[in-house]
């Protein structure tokens, strides 16, 4: 069973190969049953393979399959390998799963797009390209994969391509990534100059045994690879592209943020730890980016309008938990907190495009209100979706894979409890602006008629990642509520066993975390929902008023980086507009052409004077012979 | 054996070769050209002819035999250039003919 692995991401390649071939003219029914049927048959195939991994796991838990080698010159021959252990079991799960829900949706979201083929195209592409992300044996192979995924995000950011802003985005999602590939490919040369091959498990152990913690080599390689992860998980400094992909229908933002794409720089960590781990400086600077990402995209998710980009910046500063965690060396929390989130975050974004939907692709919160009634399966589903990325304690799944990361926080970093208290504050911020969100989109007055309606392809997948959202923390729970390590215990032949937290000092920390994260709902509906007018009038003072605007553009960073890169590349690009390169090209053409102007009069067309030049020619020709 | 002298036939076969040479260069008329050409060949040929008899070769009066061969196919195909020119630009004047010209 193990070896059907390579199907999992060949289905739907072939999915976008049948579509892009079809050039949209396959009809609409057959676009949707290829485009969500491969991702499907994927899924299944991908269940399948895992029951049979944990039921009779394969020597070493891990299995390897190799396709054919892509190249070889001397030593280094990349494979076309797949590599299966329990962490890529997880994301392959997690990319597939959630993929297909969120195509499932999209088959009706999209419906009567003039794009639909095209969309699912991209879709199964993206979900092929993620998947050879997670699974690659190789780190080239997985590089591969990396760009396939920036290439699909940047297909799909600009999808709706008539409008030029949305071209933008793609552009600039596109560009910032390619600032962390960079950072990432140079990181892969070195690592394959020093220690000489791509494969990452020998590379991993190789690194192990010829560099010590903490050298040099390590540490910059350590430093470029996360310079890629950066990139692609949208943390500070490269994280300005997240909220401006919201340009992309509603089922890629979902895609994008959930199972594919942003986590692909967490996946990368996590399958590269050894390499972190010999570099304890990096990893005290994942840790760091983490932290700081959690608390600049919870202020400016707190400020936002759009719904969409409340739930981008909430992603940025999801993802900062999880390269908390990995910075902190608790890889396996971040893991846990990968999937949950994969959970709620597809959950949220299709809840919040299933209101869209209703309320003629109405984005603006303040637009909305009194929606619950009206729309209970997207309230309810949003809720929950809320509740979980809140982390609502004991009965959401966010709660679980939170409160690890926050316990192997204060664990690593007593030193540290800087980490920590960015985590709890955050988690505050977290629970303000997603349930600020919730009470004004859900209740209130009317705003917005909602019109239409959406069917089963809609509902089924919120129902089901409702449910995964409430239940699917309950594999890891923490020592003072059941201790269930189910999740950790799995992934522990990548990771190693994780240290247990135990004792009072423990429960009570926990407990503070659930207290902080309540507390953050209940301050959203003293706010938000009774409308003081006494927060309305301090909201509304100049200073408050400006530091909002300034949360609200995320920071200034657009801002910081037109003036700081932008700005003055354009500038170099308007004077160097004729490009001064050319300029030698054209000296020797001008040289050439004056050079023609001048022999050109001797072409008189009259052969007596053609007669004359051969006569003088063998003059000269026969003196310079003989007078030699 | 009669001594053949050297140097007087080479310098009638120059003076020819000059006199055909200012020919070509000085007359517009292409019959004269084709004239003149042949004077120069025969000039090469007269050169030719010298230096055999001057060192016994027999190799000198074959290729005097070609360039004859020569002279006679290349008036051939002139005269015939010369009736498509003349039916063409109705002159027989060679700087007529300068539609090469660059």
């Amino acid at each position: 069973m193990l070896h059907a692995i390579w199907l999992v991401p060949a289905i739907p390649l072939l999915g976008a190969v049948i579509l892009i071939i079809g050039c949209g003219r396959l009809p609409s029914l057959l676009v949707s049953i290829i485009g969500v049927g491969s991702v499907a048959l994927s899924a299944i195939i991908a269940s399948f393979i895992s029951i049979g991994f944990i039921t009779t796991p394969p020597p070493g838990n891990a299995f390897t399959i190799i396709l054919w080698h892509w190249m070889a010159i001397g030593s280094f021959s990349p494979a076309i390998g797949f590599y299966l252990d329990p962490l890529s079991l997880i994301m392959m799960l997690v990319v597939t799963i959630i993929g297909f829900f969120i195509l499932l949706y999209s088959s009706e979201f999209m419906a009567g797009d003039e794009g639909y083929s095209r969309f699912f195209a991209y879709m199964n592409l993206f979900v092929a390209a993620m998947l050879v992300l997670v699974l690659a044996r190789d780190l080239l192979f997985l590089y591969a994969g990396w760009e396939g995924v920036g290439l699909c995000s940047y297909l799909l950011i600009g999808f709706w391509y008539q409008d030029p802003a949305n071209g933008l985005a793609a552009r600039k999602a596109f560009i910032v990534t390619r600032i962390g590939d960079t950072g990432l490919m140079i990181g892969l040369f070195l690592l394959f100059t020093h220690l000489g091959t791509l494969e990452i498990q020998p590379l991993m152990l190789r690194a192990t045994q010829s560099w010590p913690a903490g050298s040099t080599m390590p540490t910059l390689a350590a430093v470029l690879i996360l310079i890629g992860a950066i990139g692609k998980s949208a943390q500070i400094p490269l994280q300005t592209w997240l909220p401006d992909a919201m340009a992309g229908p509603t089922p890629v933002s979902a895609l994008i943020h959930a199972a594919t794409m942003v986590t692909a720089g967490v996946y990368l960590i996590a399958r590269t730890h050894m390499l972190f781990a010999l570099a304890p400086a990096v990893q005290m600077a994942v840790a760091v980016i983490g932290a700081a990402t959690l608390l600049v995209a919870a202020f400016a998710a707190l400020n936002q309008h759009d719904i969409k980009r409340i739930l981008a910046y909430s992603t940025i500063s999801q993802i900062g938990y999880m390269f908390l965690a990995l910075g902190v060396g608790a890889w396996s929390a971040a893991i846990f907190h990968f999937m949950v989130h994969a959970f709620f975050k597809a959950l949220l974004f299709l809840a919040a495009g299933a209101i869209t939907m209703r309320l003629h692709h109405e984005h603006d919160i303040f637009r909305m209100g009194g929606l619950a009634r009206r729309l209970p399966v997207a309230f309810w589903s949003f809720f929950i979706g809320a509740a979980s990325l809140a982390a609502l304690p004991l009965i959401t799944a966010g709660f679980y894979s939170k409160e690890m990361i926050l316990s192997a926080t204060w664990a690593e970093g007593g030193r540290i409890p800087v980490l920590w208290a960015a985590g709890v504050i955050t988690a505050f911020l977290t629970s303000l602006y997603i349930f600020r969100a919730v009470f004004i989109v859900f209740f209130g007055d009317l705003k917005t008629p909602v019109s239409g309606h959406y069917g089963p392809r809609i509902t089924l997948p919120l129902i089901a990642l409702s449910l995964l959202a409430l239940i699917g923390g309950f594999v890891e729970t923490p020592e003072g509520l059941g201790g269930i390590t189910l999740f950790s215990k799995f992934l522990a032949s990548v990771f190693g066993e994780a240290p247990v937290v135990s004792g009072s000092a423990a429960n009570l920390r926990l407990l503070a975390a659930s207290l902080v994260s309540l507390a953050g709902a209940g301050l959203a509906y003293a706010l938000y929902m009774r409308s003081s007018p006494r927060f309305t009038a301090w909201a509304a003072t100049p200073a408050v008023l400006g530091w909002r605007r300034f949360l609200f553009t995320g920071w200034g960073f657009d801002r910081l980086y037109n003036a700081l890169a932008v700005r003055p590349f354009l500038a170099i690009v308007r004077v160097n507009r004729n490009d001064a390169v050319d300029y030698v090209y054209q000296i020797i053409a001008l040289t050439c052409r004056m050079a023609h102007q001048f022999l050109h009069q001797s072409q008189t067309g009259r052969i007596r004077w053609y007669a004359g030049w051969l006569a003088a020619g063998s003059l000269v020709t026969i003196a310079i012979s003989v007078l030699q | 054996m009669l001594t053949v002298p050297l140097l007087q036939p080479l310098l009638l076969a120059v003076l020819l070769f000059a006199l055909g040479l200012t020919g070509v260069l000085v007359r517009r008329n292409f019959v004269f050209i084709l004239m003149s050409i042949e004077i120069m060949l025969n000039a090469a040929g007269l050169a030719f002819i010298v230096a055999a008899t001057r060192w016994g070769q027999a190799d000198g009066q074959v290729m005097f035999a070609f360039i004859l061969v020569l002279a006679a196919s290349e008036v051939a195909v002139g005269l015939a250039l010369i009736l498509r020119i003349r039916h063409r630009l109705t002159t027989l004047d060679a700087d007529a003919a300068d539609l090469l010209r660059g």
